[in-house]
């Protein structure tokens, strides 16, 4: 039986980054950036490589990963062959061509309005969205507060990250 | 489907966004802006929902993104304006389509 209680809203999405390649990060800040659209509120808890995309030094180059990465195909690319053509793991060893696809990605990304990551990052900031960096894997990566982008609002530990995800209507994804 | 808001018979879809531009006016924007709690609409709301109407008049696809950009309103002053939805709220006092993009 369906009650009113089912039709409760999402108030809030916590979501966990633990990836760091383009392709590991772009799907949760277009999920939190939607979110905030949607007036219900969102953070990012960036953790483990998922630190590449706040960390200077790595958050404007990040790649997509053509090694090892079983979903891939030809169309992924945007090289427009057939979606059922796998992208060969030898080729995606060769210098360069994460690069390429990358680069073929991000100019697709470009035409439907997505932002690059430090840009998404800003938007999501000044939507209202918070954007926080995990304590334990800053320590085992050796960054300090001052390596992440500006927009960084703390660096937590697991406990803190819960506590501040805390309420009804919370839900909380890992990527 | 036929609604009357503040006073003018409008054509509306079911979540009430209007569904022909040409029948907005001022009145009705700030009777939708009442019905979506963003109370009485100031200069700076307006210039967003005018911004709003000429891009969707030249077929422009809105983003979030965009409207930051545009010069018009910052991200934030956008979010601050029209609270819990900046583009859908923002739309529907406009009298144009809620936005169908993800950005």
């Amino acid at each position: 039986m369906s009650t009113p209680d089912d039709k409760q809203p999402v108030k809030k999405i916590s979501i966990i980054v633990s990836k760091g390649s383009l392709d590991g990060i772009y799907p949760a800040l277009i999920m939190a950036n939607g979110a905030r659209m949607e007036g219900i509120e969102a953070s990012l808890f960036f953790t483990f490589f998922g630190l590449n995309a706040l960390a200077n030094k790595t958050l404007d180059h990040l790649k997509v990963s053509t090694v090892g990465n079983a979903a891939l195909n030809m169309a992924m690319p945007m090289l427009g062959l057939p979606i059922t053509m796998p992208f060969p793991t030898v080729v995606g060893a060769i210098p360069g061509v994460s690069a390429f696809a990358t680069h073929l990605m991000n100019k697709e990304m470009e035409k439907l309005d997505i932002p690059p990551v430090r840009e998404f990052l800003e938007l999501i900031s000044d939507s209202g969205g918070k954007i926080f960096a995990c304590k334990l894997a800053m320590d085992m990566f050796k960054l300090k507060k001052e390596d992440l982008m500006d927009r960084v609002d703390a660096v937590l530990t697991v406990g803190q990250f819960y506590e501040e995800s805390a309420g009804a209507g919370t839900h909380i994804l890992f990527t | 489907m036929k609604k009357t808001i503040a006073g003018t018979e409008v054509d509306v879809n079911e979540e009430g966004y209007l569904t022909d531009a040409s029948q907005w006016n001022e009145a009705i924007a700030a009777a939708i802006a009442t019905e979506e709690g963003i109370g009485a609409l100031t200069d700076a709301h307006m210039k967003v929902v005018r911004y709003l109407r000429e891009q969707q008049a030249k077929g422009a696809s809105l983003t979030i993104r965009s409207m930051g950009k545009s010069g018009v309103v910052t991200t934030k002053e956008l979010y601050d304006l029209f609270p819990g939805g900046p583009l859908k709220k923002s739309s529907k006092i406009a009298g144009i389509p809620k936005p169908v993009g993800c950005i």
